[in-house]
């Protein structure tokens, strides 16, 4: 009970001082199902610690009060210790913790971020043929660029999504560390150069919501703030269709001109765009002829290229750091990049593969040195690859030992 | 702004030239006033002859006395820098509405929060705290000084080398714009190209040597130096949490020291260990950098935990309720403080499974936590409460605290982490138990101890104005942070675009301003106790009824702390000697085998700030040169074999009447 009124308290203190401002606390009333639990979950702490913050707070001030030394109040210098006391001392604490730690673990694998959503709200369940909208977002020096691929078209600094549809955002980021936060929808989740977080979120509520970097990414980083436009189909259709008569392509070409560090970038659209962009972005190498990281991956993985492949490693100058006008490390070498040395088709096979998960052209057979017998006895079995790839190993029989 | 990039080095001067120069108007002023005051000061202390005594007497002393004094000192400039960063920031967020772009443009402000962050952990937090143990912990062991005495003072004077490289950025070249803690790759060289970066990392090496050497320093003068019969299990509370912090200290501060290593390696050599490209991963600097940096937290708190103690026990009147389990609790916390530092980065994509760990061991901590709390609270129970200073600064530490508590609680709660990570609902947390933990337990500290270290109390009244401009000016400040956080404002941010946010930005900014009339009444209240010193003279050494053992020595102390080490009996050895009455022993005194004052440290100090700034500028001539002065420094510092002197035992004899003298007037 007392959780309860703990958490209607705090509640209504918010609102009470949030009522004094124009805009509202839109942590505590969110427009979409996955931050509605998150704010959820964050009162129910909040109620939790108040059980025992409250009592504490109350007994400073009263004990404060009742034995200052002017009022000669009972006086026990040699008091220093009870069982019982410290029995509760350590008891209280811990039993809340109990209760919360079960509440955390059961909160956070069901509000994990990389987890479809099992609901699109508290009174709608998802159908069984929902396919969840699929936006991949590039953080950017300093706007946001969202590529819808199944649509095909592009927008930096605006989002659209239809209202009541599960939307799977796909994260990367071209330079530093950034994080995406829309929170009238979701929690936020890290966009990082090289690699790919995944976000799951739903909006139940129509209206035009705050986006924005909440990571700190360099001078620009105020102004890297986009609308997330919640709408029906029929207003995305509309929207789409918007992005469609924009024209414009947004070419591997044209993304490294956008990449560019620019401020404070109005919205705009593009109609078409690179469907490999993405995945070089993830992999650092839109720039032409530069390796893909899955390519340098898939070398490494199978032992390296030994001697022979250090004629195939070119030094040339990375262009983002002549873009960035950065200097050189000032006692190594000069920042190259390596160039690929798989044909143009190879490198599409591989792109395309790396949407599909972890399903890719990768050796699973056990881990050795370019060269190396495999090894023998019980490192063998310590060996022996964990993860199988379901596609590739369930036709060769000598994998499955 | 533009930021020279590639500038062409010169052999001389490496890349420094006229450019590096800010020539901004607000640095401008800034080096005015500075360049006044430090002359100013020169000239004062040329005029009345004082180079020589501070030379002999304190910048070259080992005295642990004189060396903790140094470190509040340095403490509280730094702390002035710290807090001008603060109120820029307070101003610049209050106007950056309605389409302003404030006063600050971005390259100014985003030095200033990094700077901001630096100062405030680095070379005021931790030089308050190490100061506090090292003039309190050998007084409180009985001990005569530190394990390493000159270690001690080349370990203060490597801090004050961080702090004077951190503080020359403001006036030659660049401070980092990365954020506190220069996370890759924005703090790599491609995307801070020029000297902010280098600053950052030299000046936290250079004082990070002296904050490790200190560390073990101390961890070894608590293990060996206890007066006979002071077992571990009577150590007073204050020294077990300087135990526990200088365990930290040696088991973390390492870390950070070689995750700087490799961040400059990336910088200076072309490594790639937090690069983009070629196998680099910033998400392993994160890591490690939150593996020094949470238990960084803890060795800020633990030891103001122990002075929490102290106080509560002493101005109640009472023996600390539950002393093991408060020690138990105390070495909980350090335990479990290497085991939560992913809860600064759940959103960085861990699984749930790892997440929910993380999140549940920081929970955990609040368990050990919260038993100290009511310790301190049944310590008051039915005790004599007498509300001098340090009690109340302690009773609003105990308010104050518990909310910062609560609030980190929920933030350890992943779901909770994501809609309220880096926003401004976290800088209120910390800022709540930082200032609400650490800094009113320095200010308890302050008052507790001063008349220990300086023979008179402090006053009163500014105290008390101190105080309450303090704790208002608190709430003031960080309560809108709290609710802008749950309005989905994020940290750092230099203009906002929503004007219903200004309001709360401006009630931040008034409450900046009265912790800056609280800051302002504690300097006050330090002249006014310093002018009026003869009003609250303490003859006695005890002017609070002490517990432990500092308060049996004259205040100040004399050089050698104790004449006769005392023999520990039980918990509180000094409340004991005074139930039992026991008589000061008064004859027989013997020479005293002391320390002598050197100026390696400053010297060994000195040369490495000076690599430290050829490195950051890549003047290799100098950097090579005062790195083998270093070195050879050195080496002839371990010839000097006149390390040691006798005082002796007639000297003691009088030093002990004169005491008795006191004693006997104050009775």
């Amino acid at each position: 009970m007392s959780r309860l009124s703990g958490t209607a308290r705090l509640a209504a203190l918010v609102l009470a001082s949030s009522s004094l401002s124009a805009c509202k606390a839109v942590v505590l009333s969110p427009a979409g199902d996955i931050a509605e639990r998150q704010k959820d979950l964050l009162l129910a702490a909040t109620g939790l610690m108040l059980i025992i913050i409250i009592p504490v707070m109350a007994l400073t001030v009263f004990f404060a009060w009742k034995y200052r030394a002017s009022k000669k109040a009972v006086y026990s210098p040699d008091w220093d210790h009870s069982t019982k006391f410290e029995l509760v001392i350590w008891a209280a604490p811990l039993l809340i913790i109990i209760c919360l730690g079960a509440l955390t673990w059961v909160g956070t694998h069901l509000l994990d971020p990389y987890r479809p959503l099992d609901r699109l709200s508290a009174t709608e369940e998802i159908a069984g043929d929902h396919e969840p909208l699929k936006v991949q977002v590039v953080a950017l020096d300093w706007k946001w660029l969202f590529i819808y691929p199944e649509q095909g078209v592009a927008s930096v600094n605006e989002l659209a999504v239809p209202v009541n549809r599960e939307v799977e955002f796909s994260l990367t980021s071209s330079s530093v560390m950034n994080a995406f936060y829309i929170p009238a929808m979701a929690g936020m989740i890290y966009a990082m150069p090289g690699m790919e977080t995944k976000l799951h979120g739903v909006f139940n509520n129509p209206g035009s919501y705050q986006g924005l970097a909440s990571h700190y990414s360099g001078w620009g980083f105020s102004g890297m703030r986009f609308k997330a436009h919640a709408t029906d189909q029929a207003g995305f259709e509309e929207w789409l269709a918007k992005a469609r008569e924009a024209g414009g392509e947004l070419s591997r070409e044209e993304y490294l001109d956008l990449e560019a560090p620019s401020q404070n970038v109005p919205p705009r659209l593009y109609a078409e765009v690179d469907p490999e962009l993405f995945n070089r972005v993830v992999n650092l190498c839109v720039e032409p002829g530069k390796m893909c990281m899955a390519e340098m991956m898939d070398i490494d993985d199978r032992g390296g290229l030994g001697l022979e492949g250090t004629v195939n490693i070119q030094a040339l100058t990375h262009d983002k750091h002549i873009r960035r006008g950065s200097g050189e490390p000032v006692l190594g070498k000069t920042p190259f990049m390596v160039s690929s040395i798989c044909t143009p088709q190879d490198t599409a096979i591989m792109l395309a593969g790396i949407d599909e998960g972890p399903a890719r052209r990768v050796d699973r057979t056990p881990m050795r040195g370019h060269a190396l017998p495999v090894p023998t006895g019980i490192f063998e079995r310590l060996n022996a690859p964990v993860i199988r790839d379901a596609r590739t190993s369930a036709g060769t029989p000598e994998q499955k030992l | 702004m533009a930021i020279p990039a590639n500038v062409e080095t010169t052999f001389l001067l490496g890349r420094l030239n006229w450019d590096a120069i800010p020539k901004e108007p607000i640095v401008i002023a800034t080096f005015v006033v500075v360049a006044v005051g430090g002359i100013a000061m020169l000239a004062a202390l040329t005029r009345y002859r004082l180079w020589g005594y501070l030379w002999r007497e304190w910048f070259t002393s080992v005295d642990h006395k004189k060396i903790g004094i140094m470190y509040m000192i340095l403490g509280l400039i730094m702390f002035v820098r710290g807090f001008a960063d603060a109120i820029m920031m307070r101003l610049q967020q209050a106007m950056a509405f309605n389409g302003s772009e404030g006063y600050l443009n971005a390259h100014h402000y985003d030095q200033i929060f990094t700077a901001h962050g630096v100062i405030m952990i680095f070379f005021v937090a931790m030089p308050f705290v190490t100061g506090l143990m090292n003039y309190i912990v050998p007084l409180q062991i009985g001990a005569r000084d530190v394990s390493f005495p000159f270690l001690n003072n080349f370990s203060f004077w490597m801090t004050v080398g961080g702090a004077v490289i951190v503080m020359a950025s403001l006036f030659v070249g660049e401070f980092a714009q990365t954020g506190w803690l220069a996370f890759p790759p924005l703090s790599g060289l491609s995307y801070s190209p020029w000297v902010g970066v280098d600053y950052y990392i030299w000046g936290l090496q250079v004082a990070g040597v002296g904050t490790t050497l200190s560390g073990i320093n101390l961890l070894v003068t608590i293990l060996k130096m206890r007066a006979p019969g002071m077992t571990m299990m009577r150590m007073p509370v204050f020294t077990w949490t300087s135990f526990c912090t200088n365990i930290l200290i040696v088991a973390s501060f390492p870390v950070l020291t070689a995750t700087l290593v490799l961040l400059t390696l990336d910088r200076y050599v072309g490594t790639n260990f937090f690069t983009n490209d070629l196998g680099g991963n910033s998400m392993m600097y994160i890591n490690l950098i939150w593996i020094w940096g949470h238990p960084e937290v803890y060795i800020l708190i633990l030891p103001l935990f122990g002075v929490f103690s102290e106080v509560t026990s002493t101005f109640s009147g009472k023996k600390l309720f539950g002393y093991t389990s408060m020690v138990y609790a105390t070495v909980c916390i350090t335990i479990l403080s290497y085991v939560v530092w992913l809860h600064h980065f759940f959103t960085m994509g861990s699984g749930a499974s790892v997440n929910s760990f993380f999140g549940i061991t920081t929970m955990i901590i609040s368990i050990p936590t919260g038993a100290k709390i009511f310790n301190w609270l049944f310590t008051m129970y039915q005790g004599r409460l007498r509300f001098e200073l340090p009690l109340m600064w302690t009773i609003a530490f105990m308010l104050t605290f518990v909310v910062g508590g609560m609030t980190g609680v929920l933030l350890a709660v992943p779901p909770a982490d994501f809609v309220l990570h880096n926003s401004l609902f976290l800088v209120a947390h910390f800022h709540n138990v930082i200032i609400g933990g650490v800094l009113f337990g320095i200010f308890a500290a302050i008052n507790f101890w001063w008349p220990k270290a300086f023979g008179y109390k402090l006053d009163v009244f500014w105290g008390k104005v101190s105080f309450w401009f303090w704790v208002i000016g608190f709430w003031a400040a960080f309560m809108p942070l709290y609710i802008l956080g749950l309005m989905g404002v994020t940290r750092r941010m230099r203009v906002f675009d929503d004007p219903g946010l200004q309001i709360w930005f401006v009630i931040a900014g008034f409450g900046a301003v009265l912790i800056a009339c609280g800051i302002a009444a504690m300097f006050v209240q330090f002249g006014v106790s310093i002018w009026r010193r003869d009003r609250n003279r303490d003859l006695t050494g005890d002017p609070w009824d002490g517990r432990t053992l500092e308060w049996a020595t004259s205040s100040p102390p004399a050089a050698y702390n104790f004449a006769f080490t005392p023999v520990v009996r039980g918990l509180d050895a000094w409340a004991e000697i005074k139930a039992h009455g026991a008589a000061r022993p008064e004859a027989a005194h013997l020479p005293i085998h002391m320390p002598r004052n050197t100026g390696a440290g400053v010297i060994l100090a000195a040369l490495s700030t000076i690599c430290g700034m050829a490195l950051i500028w890549y003047i290799w001539w100098l950097a090579a040169l005062s790195f083998v002065a270093l070195i050879a420094t050195a080496i002839a510092h371990s010839f000097n074999y006149h390390r040691d002197y006798h005082i002796p035992a007639d000297e003691v004899r009088r030093t002990e009447e004169t005491r008795s003298r006191l004693l006997a007037q104050g009775a």
